[in-house]
This record gives structure tokens, C-alpha cells and sequence, in this order.
């Protein structure tokens, strides 16, 4: 069987063992080959010293070069953070308040806020803000605003959310369901009032009646809402759950209500204050008018 | 093997090649020392199975709701793991912890995401956006291509016996206790209907979110069971007071 010899035409050493004439060559591996194999053997032993790798009685072995993959997100972390820290730290400085006053931070804080709003925000307003007039999501854009729409209030909403459940600063009210509170006649003349406070119905003294004796504590006399209890403007073209006269009456008898996730511990106060900047530049955003009862503004020293 | 001649020159390497009985063994050495070095760490290994504040079994409730979270192959396109990467964090929230899915039989993690993340999904969104979503992603995600389970507000939660499934869960390992089991029933009934007295429940299971998560009062549905189950995803551990967190993100060798 030891019967190497050298293979004439290839020049190649067989390896020695012979089957009915037929044999086999030695043929060696690929130079380039084998010092590839060998190469990757070597850098095996420099990345076990370098990064974590093996296993150890309580422990991976930590690698000369200190790496984890949470320490290289907090790395990543911070140094994303030190990019943008003149302009968050301005912001943190900065009263939502005073915010306005200063126009260039004011549009950074606005990009910023439209990049939070893509992220967190459009899954219920919708990509363009534009909420929906029959699921319940309030449009952004206008100037129809349940609880307040300068830059304070939507920050509160923002930090404190609607009906948020586990949160005593949350935004908070009940509409009371009317469900068996009239028959079919005063239903439809509450409908039609309610119609006819935008114009779109004819009113009637009983419906007129009835809306004074129920409606009228909250949603205001002439439908004009009432943001100290979220109370939604009826005498306007712009409806939360629909406009049809079914819808109203739904609402009526069984009335749904919005609620809002509170972003206070989800997202940090700054870009708290740019989603409330974005929020507000999208075309409704209103002017403090109370600032003058608050003059003592909290300056967050935190970035 | 016997023939002298072979004896004398078949040496080494080349013995456990014409040896079928020695390269089985010789094989299943080599692969088991490679299986080892991989698996058993993960048994001991700190970053593994450190404990974390917070974490607890799921409510019989919110375990039908990961029942049929499985059965409808969520999973297909939701991963339910955040991993250590700025992109994730920025996104969805704090990383996932090991911990954080110790009770999970399936675990979810993944990172093949044709859905966004869904691991601290809970409380992201109302129970009324749940709803619709489920219904008709579309209706409030246009451009969703997710398809619609309206279905799963019509269908009553039918679990033929909620006690059976902690029994089994306990098996594994979940720590239920004997009360968690006997009660199994009515703390699945009572979580989704805020007319049923819950008793302890809220003890034993700390941070349920007791309601009826459906908008619908009368019914206890198969909707009210996977929404309870999402709304509470990754909301167990406190993150703002999250000590550990810090300390994880600085130690080594993980």
C-alpha cells in the first residue's frame, strides 16, 4: 500500500494507495489558501484578547479593549447627544414661554419636533397631522383646540397626556352618556340643534331647550366649547367623530372620548418642548395670553 | 484492520479516518465541546440572568392574550426585542433585558421587523387605537400593510380552563403560586370588566392594568385578551428610577 511515487504528467506525489489502477494525487492545498486559513486563526487569537469572548466562571473574559455593546450605545448615546447639546441645552435653559422670543432656536426646536412627531406622534395624527374627523384624532393643523393651543398648554398635554390613567395631573373629563335620557323626538331635536349651532340644521325651541338644560354647562351656550374641561367646540365645521347626524347622535347617547399616552418618562423634556414647538407652528398655534398671571417661570438647569 | 502491514502504516489522523465507529465519536467530541462553549454560559452568565425589578408572570388575561398574539403569527413580522443599537433605542425605548422575557414560553425576540417593535409597546397608545387599528390598520396607518383582525372583537375569549395553562407554565417554570392557579378564572374575567370585583389581583400581579380594554363592556373577547396583553408590554420594569440600567450599561464583558 506504501507505494508513494511521483506522478509523472502533474509532476504531484500520490497518495500511495492503488485500487485496480486507478490512484490517487496528493495534490497540496492552495498556498493562498492555507495562509488564509492560517490568518483567520491568527486574528481569532487577537480578537479573543481584544473583545469579549470566552466564557469565564461568572463572566465572559472582558477583552483588553474594554467593548460591551451597552457601553458602546451609552458611547453612541452620549456622543449624539454632544452633537446636538448647544441646541438641547439652549432648549433646557429656555422657557416654553419665552421660547418664541428667540427665532433660530425656535426653528431648530420646530425640526426637532418634526422628527419626534414622525416617530411617536403619526401613528394616531396622522403623517401630515391631520388627525381624522371620524376616529376620534384631533387635526393639528387647525385652529380648533380642545384643551389649549399656545405653547404651554400643548406642552401640558404633551407631559401629562388626556385621561391618562396613573397620572393626577393628566387632563381630565367625562362626557355623561344620554343613553335613555330622551325619547326619539327630543334626540332628533337635540340633533338638529346641535346641526343648527354651525348652521347646518334648522333649530327649534324644544331642541334649544334641551341642549340649555344638558349641553349648554359644558359645550358653552352658542356651542363654543370650553378648553378649561376639554368640552369641544360644536358651532364649528370641525367634528372628532363624525358629522353625520347618526354619528351625533351615537356621540350623544354613547359618547366616546379621546385619550392621549402621557410622554413625560418616554421622552426627555427637550424633545418634549420641540414636539410642542412643531405642534404649534403647524398652523394653529396661538398666543399666550395668560403669561402675565405666571410670571414666575421654573427654568429647567437640566440639558 | 487487522492486516500487520496496514497496522504499522496506518497511523494517527489517518486511523480515525477508516474507522467509522472512532470518527462518530471523535466527530460528536468536537461538536459537542463547540455546542458547550456556546450554550452553557448562558445557564451562569451574569448579563444573562440577572434580576430585574418588576418583572412578573403574566395575568391570566394577558397570557391568553399572548396565546393568541402566537396563534395569529404576530410574531411573523413583530419582534419583541430592543436591541443595544442607538437607532432601536431612539425609536422604541430603553433596550430589552434578558430578564425582561424570563417568563416568556416562546420567547419573541427577533430582529426580522416587517412591524415595527412591539416590546414596550404598552401604554404607546390608547385602548380605542388598539381597537381600530386591529380592525382596520389602515383606517389610521395608511400606509400599513398590515392586515385586519376586526374578527378578534366578534370572537368570545373561549380558554377552556385558565388554571390548566398556569399548571403548565408553572411546569416550565414560571413561578405561579397555588392561589395564582385556583384563581386563574375569575382573575381573567375580572381584569377585563371593571363590574367584577378583582380582588387581590392587582397584588399578586403588580402594575395589572385592570379594564375593559375592547369598548365593550357586555363581552369578554379575544380583543380584550390582546390588548391587555400589549398595553402591557415592556411597562413592568421602571426605567426612570432604573438604577441597574446604568450600572448594566457600564460594566464589561458581555
Amino acid at each position: 500500500m506504501a507505494n508513494k511515487r511521483v506522478d509523472e504528467p502533474t509532476g504531484t506525489e500520490t497518495v500511495g494507495h492503488e485500487w485496480d489502477g486507478i490512484e490517487e494525487l496528493d495534490t497540496p492545498l492552495p498556498r493562498w489558501w492555507l495562509w488564509t486559513f492560517y490568518l483567520t486563526i491568527a486574528f481569532s487569537i487577537g480578537y479573543v484578547i481584544a473583545y469579549p469572548a470566552w466564557p469565564m466562571i461568572d463572566r465572559a473574559t472582558a477583552g483588553v479593549l474594554g467593548w460591551s455593546s451597552r457601553g458602546d450605545l451609552a458611547e453612541d448615546m452620549s456622543a449624539a447627544d454632544m452633537a446636538r447639546s448647544g441646541v438641547r441645552e439652549q432648549l433646557a435653559r429656555v422657557s416654553i414661554e419665552r421660547l418664541p422670543e428667540d427665532s433660530a432656536l425656535m426653528q431648530q426646536a420646530v425640526a426637532g419636533g418634526a422628527a419626534a412627531f414622525r416617530v411617536n406622534c403619526v401613528q394616531c395624527h396622522g403623517s401630515g397631522a391631520a388627525g381624522s374627523q371620524e376616529l376620534g384624532y384631533p387635526n393639528l393643523n387647525d385652529d380648533d383646540w380642545l384643551w389649549g393651543g399656545d405653547l404651554k398648554a400643548i406642552e401640558y398635554t404633551l407631559v401629562h397626556g388626556i385621561r391618562q390613567s396613573g397620572d393626577d395631573d393628566t387632563r381630565t373629563s367625562v362626557m355623561p352618556p344620554f343613553e335613555g335620557a330622551f325619547d326619539t323626538e327630543q334626540l332628533d331635536a337635540l340633533t338638529d340643534h346641535v346641526l343648527a349651532l354651525s348652521g347646518k340644521a334648522d333649530a327649534s325651541l324644544l331642541g334649544a331647550q334641551i341642549y340649555a338644560d344638558n349641553c349648554a354647562a359644558c359645550h358653552g351656550v352658542r356651542g363654543e366649547g370650553d378648553r378649561a374641561q376639554g368640552a369641544p367646540t360644536l358651532n364649528d365645521a370641525i367634528w372628532l367623530r363624525g358629522s353625520s347626524r347618526e354619528a351625533i347622535k351615537r356621540q350623544i347617547l354613547q359618547p366616546r372620548m379621546g385619550m392621549m399616552p402621557k410622554w413625560e418618562g418616554r421622552l426627555d423634556p427637550v424633545t418634549i418642548k420641540m414636539l410642542a414647538a412643531y405642534v404649534h407652528s403647524l398652523g394653529g398655534g396661538e398666543d399666550f395670553v395668560e403669561v402675565a398671571e405666571d410670571p414666575e417661570v421654573e427654568v429647567d438647569e437640566q440639558p | 484492520m487487522t492486516d500487520p502491514v496496514v497496522e504499522e502504516t496506518v497511523k494517527g489522523h489517518k486511523r480515525l479516518e477508516r474507522n467509522i465507529t472512532l470518527l462518530a465519536v471523535g466527530t460528536f467530541v468536537i461538536v459537542a465541546i463547540g455546542g458547550l462553549v456556546q450554550i452553557t454560559p448562558l445557564f451562569y452568565l451574569e448579563n444573562t440572568i440577572e434580576k430585574v425589578d418588576g418583572v412578573r408572570p403574566y395575568s391570566p388575561l394577558e397570557q391568553a392574550g399572548r396565546d393568541i398574539y402566537i396563534r395569529e403569527g404576530c410574531y411573523t413580522c413583530h419582534s419583541q426585542m430592543i436591541r443595544p443599537f442607538r437607532d432601536e433605542v431612539e425609536r422604541y425605548g430603553p433596550y430589552s433585558l434578558a430578564a425582561e422575557s424570563m417568563y416568556d414560553h416562546p420567547f419573541q425576540w427577533g430582529s426580522k421587523r416587517t412591524g415595527p417593535d412591539l416590546a414596550r409597546v404598552g401604554g404607546r397608545y390608547s385602548d380605542e387605537w388598539h381597537v381600530q387599528h386591529l380592525e382596520n390598520p389602515q383606517s389610521v396607518v395608511p400606509e400599513s400593510v398590515m392586515p385586519q383582525y376586526s374578527f378578534l372583537k366578534e370572537t368570545e375569549l373561549e380558554i377552556g380552563d385558565p388554571a390548566a395553562t398556569l399548571t403548565a407554565l408553572r411546569r416550565v417554570g414560571v413561578p405561579y403560586s397555588d392561589e395564582d392557579i385556583e384563581k386563574a378564572e375569575g382573575d381573567m374575567l375580572a381584569q377585563a370588566d371593571p363590574d367584577l370585583d378583582p380582588g387581590d389581583l392587582a397584588e399578586r400581579y403588580p402594575k395589572a392594568q385592570i379594564r375593559d380594554f375592547d369598548g365593550n363592556p357586555d363581552k369578554l373577547t379575544e380583543m380584550d385578551a390582546l390588548i391587555a396583553y400589549l398595553q402591557m408590554l415592556g411597562t413592568l420594569v421602571d426605567f426612570e428610577s432604573a438604577a441597574p440600567y446604568e450600572e448594566l450599561a457600564e460594566e464589561k464583558g458581555r
